[in-house]
């Protein structure tokens, strides 16, 4: 009350816009965009950086991978399963009703035209990130014949679908191109 | 605040004086923990959590802070450093064993502080604000854990980092990116590693900032006591100093025994050996298991294990999981008894070790592999947790006739309290 006593402005009857409430208004306001403005490199230096972003494709030599073998190759330090389905596999893979299935793919939707037999997915639990076993000699495959999560029991099909476990959804199909013997991921 | 009757810090040395009035620190200690703070009488062992919480957060800061001094948060180095702590650097191996094991000897002194506080209504009224600055301090302290446990970068590390970050991306829409921005990349990598280092040196300071705010609030009530009546009297306390600080030293002694015995003769007893193999993002360890403290909350994330209208069984187990410890947040206004302690509420008190029971169930199925019947009974036990907090503990509040309560803190110490009597009739 003290500060108003003292100001140079007539009221007139408390109403209208005093010089110091415009000055209190702008200054308030130009401080909180300034502080908000220094907030933006604050939180965006947490985003990926330029050279974690640079490693965003990967290209592998398939040529050696029989039917009913699978390798884990490396996209962004990230595991990518590539796997050459045999015939029983694509086979047990079409055999089931789409409907039934948590996340609802074809076979066909999640391989490439011309290149049924090669399933290449993530190896990346899509529950909690764990890297599902069944892609090496002996490993568990689950109860589906694909793959199985040790971390908290998912198990994927053939087609690395979701089938039981906890995980919401299959295995994700990353963007690929296969070349000859060359496929060409991210 | 304290009681009228309670001492007022009177320094005698010229300098204390000076000191005093120039800024009259040893004022606020001795009023905070000193002869000017009046305590319950009656209060018991329980009560002695709190101040053992204390010396584990204090261990914890300086075992933390000279081991950051040969540690290098870079994952080529990380665990290599580690290892050097361990072989090279003197005394290293107990520095990273004390903190290892005083994270362990925080949790397990934090549990008996925050039962404590389930058994005698802590929470209630006036306490609420403590009680709520509590459950913040629980929250912070996990996340410090957690990110602790992530920086030797063994195998227990990275999928620990990996499984964690990943319950973010279960929330719709926002989830995906806010995992990226969370780990600075597409999987727990360098940028992780070095965030989390920040993080982990900052994190324990916030906590001391937030347990100041929680001694703070307590300050103003004061402290509860087994019989939850409030001191009416001078007769019904003592001061901390030199009482409680005698008490808590003992406690202390038996503390430092146990904590020895881990740090000295059984340091890798609640790790996992999988954590001296250094992180492979190709392989997932066979069994991955949080450490032992977190395995209850572990168990309800897992226990959900089907999708529930538009919510995936994914994103149930994160919200159960956060739940589970944001239901503490609202247990002042659940529990609607005006009688604190378990003592006099015979029904809340069968129901309280029920609970225990339960949350003893949830720690060894969340460290049980995910099969049946473990998931089964998971379930179960993740059910009445949530029952026992929402529906059993409103109930039993408003049903439950209590025992009678003693007139005072005095009379249930001395079966009479005549100073208070003849005051009451006067």
């Amino acid at each position: 009350m003290a500060n108003e006593a003292g100001t140079d402005a007539p009221a007139v009857d408390g109403e209208g816009v005093r010089r110091r409430d415009f000055i209190n208004i702008a200054a308030v306001s130009a401080a909180g965009v300034g502080g908000v403005a220094v907030v933006v490199p604050l939180v965006a230096q947490m985003w990926p950086s330029a050279d974690v972003l640079a490693e965003s494709s990967t290209e592998v030599d398939i040529g050696a991978i029989q039917p009913g073998q699978a390798i884990k190759a490396v996209f962004r330090k990230q595991p990518v399963f590539i796997r050459n389905l045999k015939p029983e596999e694509i086979e047990a893979a079409n055999k089931v009703d789409v409907a039934t299935l948590r996340d609802p793919q074809t076979l066909a939707e999640r391989t490439k035209e011309g290149h049924e037999n090669w399933l290449i997915t993530m190896g990346v639990c899509t529950h909690l990130g764990c890297v599902p076993l069944g892609t090496g000699e002996g490993e568990s495959k689950g109860e589906f014949g694909g793959y199985f999560c040790p971390c908290h029991g998912s198990h994927y099909d053939t087609a690395a679908r979701i089938r039981k476990g906890p995980a919401p959804k299959n295995l994700h199909v990353p963007d690929y191109e296969i070349n000859g013997t060359v496929v060409k991921i991210g | 605040m304290s009681f009228p009757w309670a001492k007022e810090y009177k320094p005698s040395h010229p300098f204390m004086v000076w000191m005093d009035e120039k800024l009259p620190l040893p004022r606020l200690v001795y009023n905070a923990v000193g002869g000017g703070y009046e305590v319950p009488r009656n209060i018991n062992y329980l009560w002695n959590f709190g101040f053992l919480a204390g010396l584990c957060l204090v261990i914890q800061i300086v075992t933390g802070v000279v081991l950051a001094m040969h540690f290098g948060g870079d994952t080529r180095v990380a665990f290599d450093s580690t290892e050097h702590i361990m072989r090279d650097v003197n005394w290293g191996w107990m520095l990273r064993y004390g903190h290892a094991n005083g994270a362990a000897a925080f949790f397990a002194v934090i549990y008996m502080h925050i039962f404590r506080g389930f058994y005698y209504g802590s929470y209630k009224a006036p306490r609420e604000m403590i009680w709520l600055l509590g459950v913040v301090i629980f929250l912070l302290m996990m996340a410090t854990a957690f990110m602790g446990y992530v920086l030797p970068w063994g195998q227990m590390s990275y999928w620990a980092a990996q499984v964690i970050t990943g319950l973010f991306s279960a929330i719709p829409l926002i989830g995906d990116p806010l995992k990226e921005w969370l780990l600075g990349g597409f999987a727990p990598d360098n940028a992780t590693l070095n965030r989390f280092f920040s993080l982990h040196f900052l994190l324990p300071f916030v906590i001391l900032g937030v347990v100041i705010l929680h001694v703070w609030s307590l300050h103003i009530p004061g402290s509860s006591n087994p019989t939850g009546v409030e001191v009416k009297t001078e007769s019904d306390t003592v001061p901390f100093y030199p009482y409680f600080v005698a008490k808590d030293g003992w406690t202390i002694g038996v503390f430092m025994i146990v904590y020895g015995m881990f740090v000295f003769f059984m340091p890798n007893a609640l790790g996992h050996p999988d954590n001296y193999i250094p992180a492979n993002p190709m392989q997932t360890p066979a069994h991955i298991v949080p450490e032992w403290y977190f395995w209850p909350f572990y168990a309800i994330l897992r226990s959900f294990t089907q999708n529930f209208l538009i919510f995936d069984a994914k994103l149930l187990g994160v919200m159960a999981m956060f739940a589970a410890i944001l239901v503490w947040f609202f247990l002042p206004w659940l529990d609607k008894s005006p009688v604190r302690s378990a003592t006099y509420r015979p029904l809340y008190r069968k129901f309280f070790w029920v609970l225990v029971i339960d949350v003893l169930i949830l720690g060894y199925l969340g460290g049980a592999p995910a099969e049946q019947p473990y998931v089964l009974i998971s379930q179960l036990a993740t059910m009445y947790y949530f029952l026992h907090f929402l529906v059993i503990v409103p109930i039993v509040s408003s049903i439950e006739r209590p025992d009678p309560l003693p007139f005072s803190i005095t009379e249930a110490v001395l079966g009479h309290d005549r100073a208070a009597a003849s005051d009451a009739q006067g």
